[in-house]
């Protein structure tokens, strides 16, 4: 079924105008580049990879047919790719890139350069699972490996949220309190491929919310600086790296800032978090992505049962949104982390975190659920959601912390005939 | 107008007192390069010993510099030039703040890890300056062998032993070949014993749009075992033993720009150097300078024998 989709996705037209509302039918990877073409980037550094592609390709046909005016180049790789965004945006330049999986972490070196250098470009991540095994599929521990860089981290659930977000991204990145690089992940074919309705901001209203970006050192021919330099004092290490801190945390601030601007002028509401029937829930579902979705779907169904559910999708990542958490989760019964990460060895990504937000809380949910599901595009089926809340609710009064790992009988009876195969037996 | 040798005294963009290293052929080559191309530069740099020119909140430079990666400096010059095209274009900057963007790497840098980057920025016909300071090994973390490392020299992964007599048995890497297959607007071998060849190819270069790469010798004193004072000394025997031929292609033509009339033997150059010690010392290893002997004059014969039938195509 992925297959026939995805052929589908590849015709050239992609858009069909709603004119009721304005908004259009589009895919998550044609509303990214919609937001690239609508904060007038100067510079789109590129390289493909699966699934990320449509965006550079859209792009390009943009660019070739006047309609932006911006320089898209390839590169020779997302090293080099992720190097020529840095620079170009210490230039002053407005950057725009994006990759997937493989090619974020053949970059990796460069993620922690271009927050180090205060570059604020946006980098938009189409998550795919890592290989080996390879595969085209999503989860999101390529994102979430980006997660010490010192990047502000921001996951779609929509296309809609997709748009916006890289806006809001520019918005955070380039405010001189902040003055970081920012990923915004969205789920490899669950929003790369998938059309949702979308509306696009009017250009002008994108132009007054998002001023041109006004570098504070940009290499000139009339203030030579020096840029990327070492640090050979121990002390001043630990100074960068704790003004990175501080930047930020502060985007925390500036992100909500931004959020009401954004809502001012576009009447879409964001916050660092987002709450679905939570706030009276006895049982706390916490998710990202797209797969918030059939989360939150969940919980209708369940709420309707009578059942005390609800869900915390996390929008923020970098800087984590501590606060936040914890005033939604505290005093809950139980709480179950999502995770569609795998550190194998420890469990999900974002447990831990979850955890330690929750430590020092007065009320404290006796139980934090490790779930790990998701991975490398398998589904979270309804039925698997309202298992996890079973659970919840079966150690509602604390217990082992081991990672509980979906995984359906279906797919277990499908595995074992591929491993028949696999292994010639 | 020409640049003479008295712009090279009179213009400096590098300030007295550096943190390099006595003696060091790369800050000679620098320094030169810089006084050629003027202040309106930036230097984009990968992980090397000229990197430790800089280090927070010193700088000798009055230019630009940017510190990338290891692996990635042609692609940081490919964002700076780009931001500094688009910007213009758009009218956000004035074309008084253009910048000359040139990278500068040493060989380890240039031959390997950041090959793929540079054959990148070549192939993409990028508008930059390449200079790479090539003092045979990994300089800076303690002169381990490189791809640009000579056969027989002493390096501290290829240490002579009984079973390794010779010490370093690959051969050098042929970068400007490589470079050259590219057929950029220009590139040219340079030392700094011949200052004015390398100012007269840096003056002929900046006529072309494009990349225009210098790869230089850089004689390393504590690499390579010589006095301080030899620096250039030794950058003179590597020409003058035909190690190290100065040479310019354009558009992939090859041109040697000094060709030397009778070749010194390359025994003259090896045994001043503690590299090739072990050459010498306990034992002679003529076998291994012989071979090295012979590489070169079969390099010459094939110049000498093309240079001629092209003077003797001139005359008629």
């Amino acid at each position: 079924m992925m297959r026939t989709k995805l052929i589908s996705e590849l015709r050239p037209r992609r858009e069909i105008a709603s004119v009721v509302t304005r908004a259009k039918m589009m895919t998550g990877n044609l509303a990214a580049a919609w937001a690239a073409r609508l904060a007038e980037v100067d510079y789109v550094p590129a390289y493909p990879i699966t699934p990320q592609t449509e965006i550079i390709e859209t792009i390009s046909q943009w660019i070739a047919l006047g309609e932006m005016k911006a320089k898209l180049i390839i590169l020779d790789s997302e090293h080099s790719m992720l190097a020529a965004a840095g620079t170009s945006s210490l230039t002053g330049a407005r950057v725009f890139t994006a990759t997937s999986s493989q090619g974020l972490l053949y970059g990796f070196e460069m993620l922690y350069n271009i927050a180090g250098w205060r570059a604020p470009i946006v980098l938009v991540n189409v998550s795919r699972a890592v290989a080996a095994p390879i595969t085209l599929e999503p989860d999101h521990n390529d994102f979430l490996s980006t997660r010490d860089t010192g990047f502000i981290l921001l996951q779609a659930e929509t296309c809609q949220e997709i748009l916006d977000l890289i806006l809001l991204a520019y918005k955070v990145s380039e405010d001189h309190r902040v003055l970081l690089p920012s990923i915004v992940n969205l789920d490899g074919f669950h929003l790369s491929f998938t059309r949702e309705p979308v509306k696009v901001p009017e250009i002008d209203e994108v132009r007054s919310f998002l001023p041109r970006y006004n570098p504070p050192y940009p290499f000139r021919a009339s203030k030579p600086s020096a840029k990327g330099v070492a640090v050979l004092r121990p002390p001043l290490y630990s100074f960068f790296k704790y003004q990175m801190h501080f930047s930020s945390l502060n985007a925390l601030k500036v992100f909500k800032e931004a959020c009401d601007e954004f809502e001012a002028y576009f009447a879409r509401r964001y916050d660092v978090v987002e709450k679905y029937m939570a706030d009276d829930a006895e049982y706390v579902l916490v998710m990202t992505g797209s797969f918030t979705s059939i989360g939150k779907k969940a919980v209708k169904i369940m709420r309707e049962e009578g059942l005390s559910v609800g869900l915390l999708k996390l929008r923020m990542i970098r800087p984590f949104p501590r606060q936040d958490v914890r005033k939604t989760l505290e005093g809950k019964k139980a709480v179950a982390v999502i995770d569609q990460t795998i550190s194998p060895g420890l469990g999900g990504i974002l447990y831990p975190e979850i955890c330690s937000t929750l430590y020092n809380a007065e009320k404290k949910p006796k139980t934090i659920l490790p779930v790990i599901g998701g991975l490398g595009g398998k589904t979270i089926s309804l039925d698997e959601i309202r298992y996890v809340v079973e659970l919840m609710k079966k150690h509602e009064e604390g217990g082992e912390a081991e990672p509980v790992l979906l995984f359906r009988e279906d797919e277990l009876r499908e595995v074992n005939s591929l491993l028949k195969m696999g292994v010639g037996g | 107008m020409s640049l003479s040798i008295r712009d090279l005294i009179s213009k400096d963009y590098v300030t007295p007192g550096t943190s390099l290293c006595a003696g060091c052929g790369a800050l000679i080559i620098f320094r030169i390069f810089h006084k050629a191309l003027g202040g309106k530069v930036v230097w984009v740099n990968a992980a090397g010993c000229i990197t430790m020119l800089i280090a927070y909140p010193f700088t000798p430079l009055k230019s630009s510099w940017m510190y990338t990666a290891m692996a990635c400096a042609p692609a940081g010059a490919q964002g700076i030039r780009d931001a500094l095209d688009v910007l213009i274009e758009k009218g956000k900057i004035p074309i008084e703040e253009d910048l000359k963007v040139v990278v500068v790497t040493g060989d380890g840098a240039a031959n390997d890890i950041g090959l793929q980057s540079t054959s990148g920025a070549i192939h993409r016909g990028l508008d930059f300056y390449y200079l790479c300071y090539d003092n045979e090994a990994f300089g800076n973390t303690g002169f381990q062998y490189s791809a640009a490392t000579p056969y027989g020299s002493r390096t501290a992964t290829s240490p002579p032993t009984p079973l390794t007599p010779e010490g370093y048995r690959g051969e050098k890497k042929d970068l400007f070949e490589i470079w050259r297959a590219h057929k950029p607007p220009y590139v040219a071998t340079v030392s700094i014993s011949h200052p004015m060849d390398m100012l007269r190819k840096i003056e002929k270069a900046g006529k072309y749009r494009g990349p225009k790469l210098f790869l230089s010798l850089s004689p390393c004193p504590p690499g390579w075992g010589f006095e301080v004072m030899e620096t250039v000394r030794m950058a003179k025997l590597a020409v003058e033993t035909g190690l190290w031929p100065l040479k310019e292609a354009v558009y992939g033509e090859v041109h040697h720009t000094y060709i030397p009339k009778k070749l010194k033997p390359v025994e003259e150059y090896l045994k001043i150097q503690a590299r090739f010690g072990h050459l010498f010392y306990p034992v002679k290893r003529d076998e291994v300078i012989m071979k090295i002997q012979n590489e070169v004059e079969e390099y010459w014969k094939k110049v000498y024998d093309r240079e001629l039938s092209r003077e003797d195509a001139g005359k008629s």
